[in-house]
């Protein structure tokens, strides 16, 4: 069943794989940060913009599972 | 191209050599079962593993002594294409999320120990997961023995490996003793000795990046200027190429190369045995994806270890063996206490993972040949037995692959299994979700991608070597240079895809599926799933 929560999840766990395998976007120097080329530190950016996503679609699932297990507790008891 | 040992390092790297040699030993009794003769026991440490263990123990399982060594070494060597690791490693965090608690939840429904066991439960196939098994088998050995090329490295650079004309055994002692101690505590103690050593390393080597990164650029003066003798050192051409040495960041033409390897490899990596073995051995399903939002700090320093190689270059350090680079430039920039302390990181960086893989083909072999093919009626306790032996052949056979043969054979090796293992991903994580592939249908799908694959390696040459010169070449019908293993993949997945649609029609035996589709989401509490499992054996009954 798609549920908004669901297409969340789906967006957080795709997001990195856009913006890694789309190398064009960030094969340049400029600008440079501490005296690393954007290339690099834009990269390591992304170690951390990956995380808290995974965290977000972590956290929304445990939503989803929960309400979802709470749901069928309050159905019929099978 | 030392002059002599390097005589406080070394003894700093006995110490904690030693150190997690007596740990190795004392982690039998660590939180011990009843049961410990099973393969559980042994092979999965009990499965009881909480999040924080897991995490060690996954961290010090996939990033091995080799890539602390082999990714700076390949930046150092040609500049951004060496960086792909770092994407490689952000998507596998993502990937695993989907798929993992799944293989969690169905394997502890079902007693399964290794991926092929899982693979023989779904598609009630013998012969796929016997392909299953030998590609997990024979991936992994080059693995084990690049681990060894790692410590090789490190003794290497603190003079005690040997000159040129030493007599051989006393050049491969060192190695020879580190990996009888490893054997040894690996046998005794199974899965419960890597992950307690895996606390040390990951503290030795979080240690040694942090210090290196503040460190090095200080006493280099700063990013600036390393970057900029970077830059200059790559703009210089080649001799053997004609071409430039290397670039700081990927141009056009590399673009879709360092994009094919960065998600070829996220693809592969857990498909090892060796990933899975330790994520198997965690307490429920909940350890796993919260894993995956931990588990992105290792990611974060192999980044910072990756520029280590740009300051090897800046540092001006000379090596004509890429892999010496980053030990090499340890020892020139740290006072030498403090050199041990990295050497014993990478050092003991190498024992954990070739202790983890040794184990997890060594139930490969138990599990999906012995038992499978050899002895169906196996008792636990002889599964155990068989499983010791084997992974002490496994790491013997990786010495002798090392000390026999010239280091590139393991590196060409190395580079094939990640090419073979990307093949078993639409047996395993296709079966995860789906069994509308035919079983057939999977074996020929990894038949062909495993030929294409290998032929496809064998074709490349690079100026030093006339076969298996690299891993991307051009991809047919696209025409940019793409990673092999990827292109392998799909070819894979295109002719099971084709080939389940004969299978359907020709109404070819389907085989028995044992799951069912609750298993998939099963967690660690629920009926028929048990956190710390009886023997494998009961288990694979119902």
């Amino acid at each position: 069943m798609v549920t908004p929560a669901r297409v969340v999840i789906a967006l957080c766990l795709v997001a990195p794989f856009v913006a890694m395998l789309w190398v064009g976007s960030y094969a340049k120097t400029d600008p440079v940060f501490i005296g690393i080329p954007f290339f690099y530190w834009y990269q390591m950016l992304w170690v951390l913009l990956s995380t808290v996503l995974t965290m977000i679609a972590y956290k929304l699932w445990q939503r989803d599972q929960r309400a979802r297990r709470d749901a069928s507790k309050g159905g019929a008891a099978q | 191209m030392n002059e002599g040992v390097n005589g406080v390092a070394l003894a700093v790297f006995i110490f904690f050599f030693l150190l997690v040699t007596a740990m190795g030993f004392m982690a039998a009794r660590w939180r011990k079962a009843e049961n410990e003769h099973s393969l559980d026991e042994w092979g999965l440490g009990g499965r009881s593993f909480g999040t924080w263990v897991t995490w060690f123990l996954l961290g010090g399982d996939l990033y091995t002594a080799y890539t602390f060594v082999a990714v700076p070494a390949a930046i150092y060597a040609a500049g951004a294409a060496g960086f792909f690791a770092v994407p490689y490693t952000i998507l596998v965090y993502p990937l695993i999320f989907t798929f993992l608690p799944r293989l969690w939840s169905v394997s502890h429904k079902h007693g399964y120990v290794t991926t092929s066991d899982f693979v023989r439960g779904r598609f009630g196939s013998k012969g796929l997961s016997l392909a299953v098994a030998l590609t997990g088998i024979l991936a992994t050995m080059p693995y084990i023995a690049l681990q060894l090329v790692g410590i090789q490295a490190v003794l290497d650079v603190m003079g005690v490996g040997g000159g040129e004309d030493t007599n051989w055994f006393i050049k491969d002692l060192p190695l020879l003793i580190a990996f009888g101690v490893l054997a040894a505590y690996t046998y005794s103690s199974g899965l419960r000795a890597p992950a307690l050593i895996a606390f040390v390393k990951d503290t030795l080597i979080y240690i040694v990046i942090a210090v290196a990164i503040i460190y090095i650029p200080i006493k280099l003066g700063g990013f600036d200027e390393i970057f900029a003798s970077a830059s200059e050192a790559f703009g210089q051409t080649n001799p053997a190429t004609g071409a430039p040495r290397g670039a700081l960041v990927p141009g056009d033409a590399g673009q879709w190369t360092y994009a094919t390897l960065a998600l070829g490899s996220a693809l592969a990596l857990f498909m090892y045995p060796h990933s899975i073995t330790a994520t198997l051995s965690s307490r429920s399903r909940e350890v796993i994806r919260r894993n995956t939002t931990i588990l992105p700090l290792y990611s974060l320093m192999l980044g910072l270890l990756a520029l280590l190689g740009f300051m090897a270059i800046a540092a001006g350090v000379k090596v004509s063996n890429g892999q010496l680079a980053i030990p090499q430039l340890f020892e020139n920039m740290f006072p030498d206490w403090f050199a041990g302390v990295a050497f014993a990181a990478i050092g003991i960086g190498a024992l954990v993972p070739a202790a983890i893989m040794s184990i997890a083909a060594a139930n490969l072999f138990t599990r999906n040949i012995y038992k499978d093919f050899i002895k169906p009626d196996a008792t636990p306790a002889q599964e155990t037995k068989v499983s010791k032996i084997v992974s002490l052949l496994v790491k013997v056979g990786a010495l002798v692959f090392v000390l026999t043969m010239d280091k590139t054979v393991a590196i060409n090796f190395q580079l094939l299994g990640g090419i073979w293992i990307l093949q078993t991903f639409p047996a395993l994580v296709g079966g995860l979700f789906t069994r509308w592939f035919h079983r057939w249908a999977l074996i020929g799908g990894w038949a062909v991608g495993m030929v294409y694959g290998t032929v496809a390696a064998y074709g490349v040459a690079s100026p030093t070597q006339k076969h298996f010169g690299g891993s991307a070449k051009e991809i047919p019908g696209i025409g940019e240079i793409g990673y092999i293993g990827l292109t392998a993949f799909v070819i894979n997945v295109l002719v099971t895809v084709v080939l389940t649609f004969v299978m359907r029609a020709l109404k070819a035996p389907d085989g028995v599926d044992e799951t069912k589709p609750q298993d998939y989401t099963a967690d660690a509490g629920d009926p028929g799933v048990e956190v710390e499992l009886p023997p494998a054996t009961a288990g694979s009954a119902h």
